[in-house]
This record gives structure tokens, sequence and C-alpha cells, in this order.
């Protein structure tokens, strides 16, 4: 393997500031690898090639959590993106508990306050 | 496992160190020591017998140097071993093929924690990960949440089956003189505490507080000449799935099913030849889905089969017969307590809580977010 110029993460959040939702496929896995990685976790190649997600997906699993103190309660989710690959997230735009298993739903990038780099979230789809 | 023999190694002496809230500026080392004091004196052994040393702490980088420091010795055979709560699991394994090669003759498994007294935040580092951390997980409670919510969604597992397990665990505590809850608990009380996680409030999560101790095993050849009835080491079996439960291919189904086959094969037995069930319960979920996993119900069946009592006392099957990490301790990485409970159950030592008849038990530890699975089953002389 190469001297690796620019790490995995560095990849996937300049992807992220350009509102893109990146992952990586393995040709000879046929399989969509996440999170993003030197090596494929299915063979041990190296060969990973960077693609740019549909950004669309289902509710895998869902919570909402309480925080001991003061502030509001939020939603923690799994989303199954339609590629193939799993990523922790939030579905934003309706209430935590109101989140569903299997509830369709679409990437949008959050860009948080201050230092903090971009990450993506999720809204619900609407009824076709 | 593939290579340990059925039998080859036995555990002769077992103790807790100081559990709950133990004193002022006691350290993780102090309650190894503690520990492994009180487990020699069980087997009639001295720390001049001692040449391997097993031991994991999440508040010490090198806690085997830490230990072996403040033992005075240097072992022959040194494993610290870490992969969370299920970690004295994966040592009983690797002390028992340290010892059926000859690598040491008798050796200390042990473990010791101050989270309650130090804070939690203080006990164990937090590492960032950049494709989780930004969503805020109160980990690990959301994680084993989104487990839940994924087997509610499947099978139809209600809050009140969550919460019967955390009801037997409390019933079980109340028969246990050193359980950290003294009061009874009901199905309503565990619904209506303070939320945390959906589906779980407070009563569905696991205690936190101080705690530690140690096993002893030897060889069985050596265990006989010592002064309790040996327990044998009949079965080891674990299974890594992943780290994050972002990566947990499924929700519904742990790293105990093969960790838990690889157990029940080595010790040539099933879950129907199982006498008392020791298992790993930070979240109420988990009973559920190590129940499920390692035999005792088909998948899916789980909260049904827990509701109504079953797992309680004077129900069909004792499970977690000391309160569990719900109701009696639970000090981070519980897994070692499991040890000593079964091995405690075999010798007929639990009094108001003792199982009748019990040649067997299996002791089932998790460790991670559902991410590291190990078993260990335990039998009696009888059991060889």
């Amino acid at each position: 393997m190469e001297r690796i110029l620019e790490a995995p993460l560095a990849i996937y959040q300049a992807h992220l500031e350009k509102g893109e939702l990146a992952y990586q496929w393995s040709s000879e896995a046929q399989k969509a690898v996440f999170y993003p990685r030197v090596i494929c976790p299915f063979t041990g190649s190296d060969r990973l090639e960077w693609r740019v997600s549909a950004g669309l997906g289902t509710v895998y699993a869902t919570t909402v959590v309480y925080p001991a103190r003061e502030s509001a309660p939020y939603n923690v989710a799994l989303i199954d993106c339609d590629e193939g690959f799993r990523l922790m997230s939030r579905v934003e735009d309706l209430a935590p508990e109101a989140v569903r298993i299997g509830m369709r739903v679409k990437f949008r990038v959050h860009r948080p306050d201050g230092d903090e780099p971009p990450y993506p979230v999720f809204v619900p789809v609407e009824a076709p | 496992m593939e290579g340990l023999q059925r039998g080859s190694a036995a555990i002769v002496g077992v103790a807790e160190s100081d559990l709950g809230a133990v004193a002022q500026d006691m350290s993780p080392i102090d309650l190894m020591a503690q520990g492994i004091h009180r487990a020699l004196a069980d087997c009639e052994l001295g720390l001049r017998d001692v040449d391997g040393l097993l031991c994991a702490t999440a508040q010490s980088r090198t806690s085997g140097l830490a230990l072996a420091e403040y033992l005075g010795i240097s072992p022959a055979f040194i494993d610290t071993t870490i992969l969370g709560g299920s970690s004295f699991m994966f040592h009983v394994a690797h002390a028992q093929a340290a010892l059926q090669l000859g690598l040491c003759k008798v050796a200390v498994v042990a473990y010791g924690s101050t989270q309650r007294t130090v804070g939690r935040r203080h006990a164990s580092v937090r590492e960032y990960n950049p494709y989780e951390t930004p969503f805020r997980p109160f980990l690990p409670s959301t994680a084993y949440a989104l487990a839940a919510s994924r087997h509610m969604h499947q099978y139809g597992t209600t809050r009140e089956q969550l919460a019967a397990v955390a009801v037997a665990a409390r019933d079980w505590a109340l028969l246990n003189p050193v359980a950290w809850e003294k009061k009874p608990l009901t199905i309503a009380e565990v619904l209506s505490a303070r939320m945390i996680s959906y589906p779980f409030t407070v009563r569905d999560c696991c205690l936190v507080t101080d705690g530690g101790g140690a096993v002893i095993m030897t060889t069985p050849e050596r265990a006989r000449s010592l002064k309790k009835p040996p327990v044998h080491v009949l079965g080891c079996g674990q299974a890594l799935t992943h780290a994050n439960i972002s990566s947990m291919l499924d929700l519904t189904v742990t790293g105990a099913l093969p960790s838990g086959r690889a157990a029940y094969a080595m010790a040539g037995l099933g879950p129907t030849d199982i006498d008392v069930v020791e298992l790993y319960d930070a979240f109420t979920i988990n009973t559920i889905l190590f129940l499920e996993d390692l035999g005792f119900c088909p998948k899916g069946e789980g909260g049904r089969f827990v509701a109504d009592g079953r797992i309680a006392p004077k129900g069909d099957l004792p499970v977690n017969t000391n309160g569990g990490g719900l109701s009696y301790c639970h000090p981070g990485m519980y897994g070692l307590l499991l040890l000593i409970e079964a091995t405690r159950q075999l010798r007929k030592e639990c009094g108001a809580r003792q199982v009748a008849d019990c040649e067997t038990a299996i002791a089932h530890g998790n460790g991670g977010v559902l991410s590291s699975q190990s078993t260990v089953i335990l039998g009696t002389q009888r059991t060889l």
C-alpha cells in the first residue's frame, strides 16, 4: 500500500462540506463500506472506491435520549441507506418520539455552529 | 473453544471485594488486592503460590503492571485482555489455556472499580468517534435502547416485559445480603421511573457502584487437595461482532449465539442441562437477548419468556440469582461477579437464594455495546 496522503475521515468530511454523503464501495466484495477506512473489512483489499450516496434511506432503529439536565429530549437513530450501508444519525423536522422504524428518510447536511465539522442528519421523505 | 479441554482447569477460590460505595481514596488496585486476599483465604492458598495474573479495570492503562507491583510478584503468566464487562470470561479461557499448557500453576483473575466514588466521568476515558459522537448517544444506554427498539419492532416485545426482567432481578437481590438495592420493585415503578433513552427508564439500566473481586484457578489435580470442592471449567466460548453499535449487523442477534454454541460444544451440554443461569444484565434487554441466543427460548420469545416471574425466585429457570447488575452491583465491568455467583451456587453457599440440586451453571459475559460476548460453563465434581 502506498503512503496515504489524505485520511478517509478527511475525504468524508470534505464531501460533507460540499453537501454530499460519501461512502466507499468495495468492487471485490460488491458491497458498500461504512465508516470509511483504509482497507475493506470484507476482503482485506485496499481497493476502495469513493461514491456519493443518493441520500435516501430507512430508519433501522430509533431511540429518544432524555438528558439529565434541562435540555430537550432528542432523537438518535440508525439509518440504512439504499446503497447498503448503515450509519448513526438523527431524524429531524418531527418530534423525536414520532420517529418510527421503517420510516423513509432523506439526507440533509447539518452545519453546527463553531469549529465542529458538518455531519449528516435525515428528514422524513414526504409521502408520494 | 478449540484446543481447550473440558475440565482442564478449576475454580478453587472466589471473593468479592468491598462493594457498593467503598471507603474514600480506595483505588481499583486496592480492591483487586482485597479480592485476591479474600479469594486466597477461600482456598487456603497464599500469594507465594500465585504465578499467573490476569486482570482488567477501566481505571488503569497498565493494570497488570500496577497489580504485580502492588502484590510484589513477578508472574510467569500475565494477561490483561480488556474487552469491557466480558473481559473476565476471556480471562478464564486464557487462564485455562495457560494451566493446560503448564505456563502457570495457580492463576488469579482480578477486577476493581471505584466508579461510584470517583464519578463515571473520571472512571473511564470517553473516546471520540467522528461517526457517532456528534449525535450525542448517551452511551452505553442509547446503544442498548436501539437494540431494544428493534426487538420491540420485530417481535412485539413490550416495556412491561422489559420491566419484568428488572423486577425479577430485584426479587433475587432481596435474598442477597450484600446487594445494593434493599426495597421491592414493581413493574409500574419501573415504567414510571425517569426516562433515560427510550424505552429504558433508570430502572431498566444497571446500577453505578464500586466493586471488584477475584477468582483463583488451578489444575484439577491441585484443586483436589484444596479446602473446598472444586468447580470445573467445562466449556468456554467467545465472539467479537463489532465495537460501535452502528456497526452491529443485526441488533436482535448477539455474539452470545456463537459464543454459547462453542461453550456448549466444549462442555458436551445444551441449555436444558444448565441448572443456574448468570447473564450480564447491563440493561433489561440483555437478559432477553441472551436467554434467546444461549438457547433457553426461541429467538423473539424472550419477552414473553420472562413475563410472569419465570426467571424470578421460585420461577422455572433461576437467572441472575445474586440480583444482577440491575439490583446487586455493577461497577462498570461486571463479568467477574457473575463467575463468583455461579461458583458459589455450585458450592451451595448461597443461603436464601440457593438453587436446589444445581450441578451446572452458565456465566455469560457481555462487553462494550453488545460487542464482546464470552460464555463459561461450570460444573461440580459430579459433572466431570
